[in-house]
């Protein structure tokens, strides 16, 4: 085991590292893509005002909730195939897009209803008075201002979920930290290749953050800009 | 005699165990201004928030142009009615609110431009045209690319208007949309409301504190008082010749 830092050997892991790099960027934006739609099916399956449905969409949005990531991956990517009947093989990287994004999708549908929740009841009336149909109401009158108000809190899962996405390294989706993981494994040396991706961790979500903070800055001002002075 | 354009038949409502509304039949003809004044309380709101399908009554009709607003037919049976239909009876009606209820993600031309593009599917052009004669004619062609937040609560209660109006419903319904007002902003919107009464051919419901004002532009006049329309007439005779005495109380408290 080489027990001394080298930037011979940083500099030869570099770039092995790197070809991970769009696989964990792309898998991060599909799973990320995949959240926000599918949180939009929690946040409406949970309004179809019947008790006992809502009470299993509940249940089942805790229950994904409270399992760890890691073994609904694992659950997706090796034991369903072996389900009679409905088991269907996935690549990893499938695998990896539906496990996380469904997992984080429950997060980002509670988001969406806590912001529907805001919507004053007053919207909801002049939009029936006006006699919106109902895609319309959601389209132009609910969700562009109850959506506004949560992107910061969007933003943050986007950052937590790049950060659990190097758990899709344990079913072979080849991002930086399988690659940086192989690397070590082919060349006896870990430390410099998991340098690498605490790096490139850092130099990824660091820029998000202020991006994130920026949009939130844009879209608050967008419309309330004199809410303070009302 | 003109067919009315609303007609309640016996309609009650009830909150949980509160009846609110106790047998309301009442006519509304085309183009009648109708002052529904009575304590707080009385079910005055409910009346026209059934009209504009905000609450649903507990029973009894609605007939709005001839059409019953919340029952359809069905195989031969009057069953519930369903969004559909609703749609196609409320699309007559429209409806200030107390507390203005603009959108305030758009500007107030947005306000006004939004339903009959996308509801009506009418022409932008159009549209906008007539939405920016009406925020003229309530005394905002200044500020059609202000946003809600940057209005007084007069302006916006006169945009709402505009909004409503730029749907060319038969029936408006007024419902107190001064009381969320400072005094002294009060006058504008009546103002804005008076000239409606005397130019439109629309009926008009106002549910209203204003007793002066409503009974100056009303034809007709309600006293609802316990869940029933206790005294109804113009407003002189309502006013003069009752003799109801609940309603001779509640106008000796408002007029001092």
């Amino acid at each position: 085991m080489n027990n001394n830092w080298s930037w011979e050997t940083f500099m030869d892991a570099l770039p092995f590292v790197l070809q991970g790099l769009w696989i964990t960027v792309s898998l991060t934006i599909t799973c990320y893509l995949f959240a926000l739609l599918f949180g939009f099916v929690w946040t409406f399956l949970r309004r179809i005002p019947n008790r006992f449905f809502n009470w299993i969409v509940t249940w089942v949005m805790e229950f994904i909730r409270s399992t760890p990531p890691l073994v609904q991956l694992f659950f997706l990517f090796y034991a369903w195939p072996m389900i009679p009947g409905i088991g269907v093989t996935l690549s990893p990287f499938t695998s990896a897009v539906l496990g996380l994004g469904i997992h984080f999708s429950t997060y980002i549908g509670e988001i969406y209803r806590s912001g529907i929740d805001s919507i004053d009841k007053g919207q909801w009336e002049a939009s029936k008075a006006l006699n919106f149909s109902t895609v319309d109401k959601w389209r132009r009158i609910i969700l562009p201002q109850a959506i506004p108000p949560t992107v910061p809190m969007l933003g943050n899962y986007f950052i937590i979920m790049f950060k659990e996405v190097p758990l899709a390294s344990t079913i072979g989706v080849a991002g930086i930290m399988l690659m940086a993981n192989s690397y070590g494994a082919q060349n006896w040396s870990y430390l410099e290749p998991l340098t690498i991706v605490g790096i490139i961790f850092l130099v990824l979500s660091y820029p998000s953050a202020v991006l994130i903070r920026k949009l939130e800055i844009k879209l608050n001002t967008r419309f309330d800009k004199n809410a303070a002075i009302k | 005699m003109t067919d009315p354009i609303v007609r309640f038949q016996d309609v009650h409502k009830s909150f949980g165990d509160v009846n609110v509304l106790k047998g309301i039949n009442l006519d509304i003809k085309p183009a009648e201004k109708v002052a529904i004044i009575g304590p707080s309380g009385s079910g005055k709101t409910t009346i026209i928030r059934m009209l504009m399908t905000l609450e649903e009554p507990s029973s009894g009709d609605i007939i709005v142009d001839g059409k019953n607003l919340w029952k359809m037919e069905k195989n031969g049976h009057m069953v519930k009615a369903n969004e559909k239909h609703l749609r196609e009876v409320r699309g007559d009606i429209g409806m200030v609110f107390q507390h203005f209820n603009l959108f305030p993600h758009m500007t107030i031309l947005e306000n006004c431009m939004t339903a009959p593009i996308h509801v009506k599917k009418e022409s932008k052009e159009e549209v906008r045209d007539r939405s920016i004669q009406m925020l003229e004619r309530v005394g905002l062609g200044e500020k059609l690319d202000n946003y809600p937040s940057q209005l007084s609560g007069g302006q916006k209660q006169r945009v709402a208007m505009a909004r409503a109006l730029v749907m060319r419903p038969k029936i408006m319904l007024f419902d107190e949309v001064t009381s969320a007002l400072d005094p002294e902003l009060v006058g504008e919107v009546l103002e804005v409301i008076r000239d409606l009464a005397k130019h439109e051919d629309m009926a008009m419901v106002l549910v209203t504190h204003e007793m002066d004002f409503a009974l100056d532009i009303a034809d007709k006049v309600l006293f609802l008082d316990e869940g029933v329309i206790a005294e109804q007439g113009t407003a002189s005779e309502v006013i003069e010749h009752s003799e109801n005495e609940r309603l001779q109380g509640f106008l000796r408290r408002f007029r001092g």
